[in-house]
């Protein structure tokens, strides 16, 4: 099946939906894959690349008439119309707010897939375009509150004066929260941080910032923050302007998905903040973001100087690279649709993964699909955690059993080794001491071995147990010749282990060596 | 024979005795100073950059305990004798007796050296576990004959102390003739002379009790008797019961617990030489004795560990084996379908990771794989992937095999990690190609807990984005008997074929 890579229309889309790296991947699945000329030019993925990639460079009509489209935005009217109709199209559809393009869609009898309706489960994460853009959304926030504040975000002691760090806040801690955290503390910024789901602590602190609780609580059941009420919300709006007015950068990632974003920070918190400081609205949208006064794609100045940046385009602004991560997440999907690497489509409706990307099949409206329930942090957390905990309860009620069983045999040990030594001779004595420090001394000193070293202990060990020789040369000057002949024997054996054990435990020892000689 | 016969063979008697006293006094400082040496070898040994000088600091000690015990063997064989040539009577030098001596420990040296440098320059790096065994069997061997001369020289009489020396005698011969047979046995098993396959007779437990009962009985017989020919009955029988003994322990045992064994044996030679130490009344073969037996026993508990078993499981057998196990092959289960992948699939792939982990097995020793390995970790990281080695503690046939094979082909060991080091960043790597490992990457140790190899720690090769397996064909479990769900994963191919082969296949496709 042949695969078209369109040149995206909007004029602020600067990605594309295939990298030559990506493109080839395609190819290896067993695709043809083709591009509109000048598709990946705002990315800086020329023509010129694509072709050493092998991939052939087309008119818009021939990506649009492929057998399957990939793309980052739904299209527009006057490319569908050149799509076939048993043609798939994947790209980002946003279904749960756009009814109107699913009938679209369907009365074209498209298939088509969104990337970003994959399930949140583990195995769909490699697949997920929501995850991976907002990732860099997150990132790119931090850079454009960088840009736009007048003050540096790490602190220093300088010869003209001490620089405080500037203070971060982040509000909603989902993966662009995460991105954000991180790069702002790599920064050397104060972050902190909240969220309404209280197991993302860990998370936050675990890259450098402060978890700043409210009086909010959401169980999570898939992996996604969902609307408060109203009563919540005018409880955390008030924690929000609170740190909002200590903060220098305030990011705001408050997206629930399919609604008009939650609003966060009201007039009256923005009035309250310091002049100069910058709000970065992660969730600005044409219906509105999380502040009151966030423009849509626009960077807003206030009276009081604070400046609310509303770009939606964010990840955009990091084309190359957020065409990469796209175009993985697209040859993910293939891998997945395409089993036996021979280039042909199969959309298995029974895989919840694909299931719950298709948007339309052959037509038939598929949205919204069954709900998948599992969860990125909650309940059975960690199947592996669990499966262990059962393992080591299985192992305890195994040993609880006959406790005796377990050290009776120690103490029938120590008893007659008391019995030895009581009725051993005088003689004896002396050589349990040895005997039994020498075993102490033994353990000790074998404890810390590396486990490279295992094979050449063992060897060299082979070599010291040749020490048996001393016993045959103190026989060997009997008088009797058959104790003589035995004896020479023992002595030619344990010499073979003395030598042979030395010279092969050097010869192991000067093959190990370090990749850089210090 | 010179006769010193007349006033002077008294004084000549007194001198000798002086002599001898001062070579008693002389042999105790070598012998304390070798049993230091010794444990200096061992904590040496324990470290890389101290592991040489620990060599060298046991051939020191050898050297120092050789000399001292030729010189008090050789003192003690110019022991003058009382004789009565019919002209007169007195102590006479036995000067031949003294010759002979040290040229049958010379000659035994140089055979003995001559035969084991020759070995020890010889051995491929993947016949280690052989060679070790081998040597096991002969401290074992060496053990027995010191027990006989031992017996011989000073065979039963009244008294508390010689049935003291009678019962050291006869726990050196049993300890020393198990790890005879049980060395040879592990031997033919690791050069494949033998099946892997553990023997399991019906009863074996109660065979092997019966065998340590009876020897024990033995014992207690060579204890009552008096005379030479009267011990060596129940001493002869002892022999032969122990050799049995120690066969058959080693032959229950399959080959996937041969780490386990080959320690178990280490451990087993050391504690036959301390015995032969008591026999003598010797300190310094009781040092030595105890130090290699009781490190042989942590290697074993170590190894044990690695497999998550108790030692005596292991040392009861019948785990394991060429084979399926019967029970593991009753309730098979269907994991689908496998997928396979190219050398130059395999190629393409490397060529675009950025982190690469090999984690090898016992297969890769087989194929002699470990040469385009290395060479094609080279490759990689001459073209900037991140390429390390994740080795499982109980991967291979003895402790630390795959590290003195990787060490062969030149490989870092700073580029060698241990499963404990990695185990957590497997989700971070591109690639994991695993080289003939089975069990140890088995996920099912993890997520069935009714599977033969549950809780065993295994490497989490599946957490990687692909996971390549090297493996000869499909049909061939691993040692434990037990089907691999990792070899159907969706990011798992397996590259079927020789290893060696296919690893060349790559390195000529990049």
């Amino acid at each position: 099946m042949r695969i078209g890579i369109p040149k995206e229309a909007a004029p602020d889309q600067t990605r594309v939906a295939a990298t030559p790296d990506t493109a080839k991947k395609l190819q290896k699945l067993g695709y043809e894959v083709c591009i509109q000329a000048g598709a990946g030019e705002r990315a800086t993925y020329f023509d010129d690349q694509y072709v050493e990639a092998g991939i052939a460079i087309v008119d818009a009509e021939e990506v649009w008439g492929s057998d399957i489209v990939i793309a980052l935005d739904p299209p527009e009217d006057r490319q569908l119309d050149l799509m076939r109709k048993d043609a798939v199209l994947v790209s980002r559809l946003n279904p749960g707010i756009h009814p109107d393009l699913i009938q679209d869609l369907s009365a074209r009898g498209l298939t088509a897939i969104s990337m970003d309706a994959v399930p949140r489960i583990s195995r769909a994460q490699s697949i997920d375009a929501r995850s991976s853009m907002t990732n860099l959304s997150g990132y790119r926030a931090v850079i454009e509150a960088a840009e736009a504040l007048g003050r540096s975000f790490g602190g220093q002691m300088t010869a003209a004066g001490k620089i405080p760090p500037s203070r971060v806040y982040v509000i909603g801690v989902g993966v662009a929260g995460l991105s954000a955290i991180g790069t702002a503390s790599s920064m050397g910024a104060d972050v902190y941080a909240t969220d309404v789901r209280p197991e993302v602590y860990d998370q936050v602190e675990s890259l450098g910032g402060t978890f700043v609780e409210i009086p909010v609580k959401q169980q999570s059941e898939d992996g996604y923050a969902r609307a408060m009420t109203e009563e919540e919300a005018k409880l955390a709006n008030a924690v929000y302007a609170e740190e909002a007015a200590k903060a220098d950068v305030v990011i705001t990632t408050a997206m629930v998905a399919g609604r008009t974003p939650p609003l966060l920070l009201d007039e009256n918190a923005i009035a309250h903040m310091k002049p100069g400081s910058v709000i970065v609205d992660l969730g600005a949208s044409p219906e509105g973001g999380n502040t009151s006064l966030t423009e849509y794609n626009n960077v807003y100045t206030t009276a009081n100087g604070v400046t609310i940046i509303g770009y939606t385009n964010l990840p955009s602004r990091l084309a190359g690279q957020a065409s990469q991560l796209y175009g993985q997440n697209i040859v993910n999907f293939f891998k997945l649709a395409t089993p036996d690497k021979d280039g042909k489509l199969m959309l298995n409706e029974d895989d919840e993964i694909i299931r719950g990307m298709t948007v339309t099949l052959d037509g038939a409206i598929m949205w919204p699909p069954p709900p998948v329930k599992v969860s990125a942090q909650q309940v059975p957390a960690n199947p592996k955690a669990a499966q262990a905990e059962a393992i080591t309860a299985q192992a305890i009620a195994a040993d609880e059993t006959p406790g005796w069983r377990k050290w009776w045999w120690k103490v029938a040990a120590v008893f007659l080794a008391a019995l030895l030594v009581l009725f051993a001779p005088s003689s004896m004595q002396a050589h349990f001491i040895v005997f039994a420090l020498a075993v102490v001394v033994g353990f000790y000193v074998i404890t810390g071995v590396s486990h490279s070293l295992h094979t050449p202990l063992m060897s060299v060990t082979n070599a010291i147990s040749g020490i048996i020789i001393v016993g045959a040369m103190l026989l060997v000057c009997s008088s009797n010749p058959v104790v003589v002949i035995l004896a020479f024997v023992a002595m030619v054996i344990a010499s073979i282990n003395i030598f042979g054990g030395f010279m092969v435990t050097h010869r192991m020892l000067s093959m190990f060596q370090r990749s850089s000689e210090d | 024979m010179e006769l010193l016969i007349d006033k002077s063979a008294v004084a000549q008697y007194e001198q000798h005795m002086a002599i001898l006293q001062g070579a008693v006094s002389f042999q105790s400082l070598a012998y304390i100073a070798a049993a230091l040496l010794f444990i200096l070898a061992l904590a040496g040994l324990s470290k890389q950059r101290s592991a040489r000088n620990g060599n060298f600091a046991g051939i020191a000690g050898m050297v120092i305990a050789l000399v001292a015990t030729v010189v008090i063997a050789l003192v003690m064989a110019m022991e003058p004798e009382f004789v009565n040539t019919g002209e007169g009577s007195g102590f006479a030098i036995t000067a031949t007796g003294f010759w002979i001596a040290f040229l049958l420990i010379v000659v035994a040296l140089a055979i003995g050296g001559a035969i084991g440098i020759f070995k020890a320059k010889h051995v491929k790096m993947t016949e280690m576990p052989e060679l070790v065994a081998m040597l096991h069997s002969f401290v074992g061997a060496a053990a027995v004959l010191v027990g006989f001369c031992s017996f011989i020289t000073d065979p039963g009489a009244e008294g508390a102390e010689n049935a003291w020396h009678l019962g050291e005698v006869g726990l050196a011969v049993f300890i020393g003739a198990v790890t005879l047979t049980g060395s040879v046995v592990a031997y033919l098993k690791l050069s494949a002379k033998i099946s892997g396959r553990p023997l399991t007779l019906p009863g074996r437990n109660a065979i092997n009790a019966a065998m340590i009962v009876v020897s024990i009985a033995l014992i207690v017989w060579l204890i009552n008797t008096r005379g030479l020919d009267a011990g060596l009955v129940p001493l002869i029988i002892l022999t032969v019961v122990s050799l049995v003994l120690g066969a058959h322990l080693v032959l229950a045992i399959g080959g996937g617990d041969m780490p386990v064994v080959v320690s178990m044996l280490n451990s087993y030679s050391g504690w036959a030489a301390a015995m032969a130490g008591f026999t003598l009344g010797n300190d310094l073969l009781i040092i030595t004795g105890a130090l290699v037996g009781s490190s042989g026993a942590y290697l074993s508990y170590i190894m044990c560990q690695g497999m998550n078993r108790s030692f005596i499981s292991v040392i009861l057998g019948g785990f394991g084996g060429d084979g399926a196990t019967p029970a593991a092959r009753a309730e098979e289960k269907d994991y689908g379908s496998y997928t396979e992948a190219t050398a130059e699939e395999v190629a393409a792939l490397l060529k675009d990771a950025k982190r690469v982990v090999i984690a090898p097995g016992y297969g890769m020793a087989v194929a002699q794989a470990q040469f385009p390995v290395a060479d094609l970790t080279r490759r990689l990281q001459e073209a900037g992937t991140d390429v390390v080695f994740a080795v499982h503690p109980v991967a291979g046939r003895m402790p630390g095999h795959m590290n003195v094979l990787l060490a062969e082909a030149k490989v870092p060991y700073d580029n060698v990690y241990e499963m404990d080091e990695v185990n957590d960043d497997f989700g971070e790597v591109d690639v994991v190609l695993v080289i003939g490992a089975n069990d140890t990457v088995n996920p099912a140790a993890e997520t069935e807990p009714d599977s033969p190899i549950a809780g065993m720690p295994v490497m989490h090769v599946w957490e990687a984005e692909k996971v390549i397996v090297f493996k000869r064909g499909m049909g061939n479990a691993g040692y434990a008997g037990v089907q691999n769900p990792l070899f159907f994963n969706d990011n798992t191919d397996m590259l079927l074929g020789d290893a060696k082969a296919s690893v060349g296949a790559i390195v000529a496709a990049l």
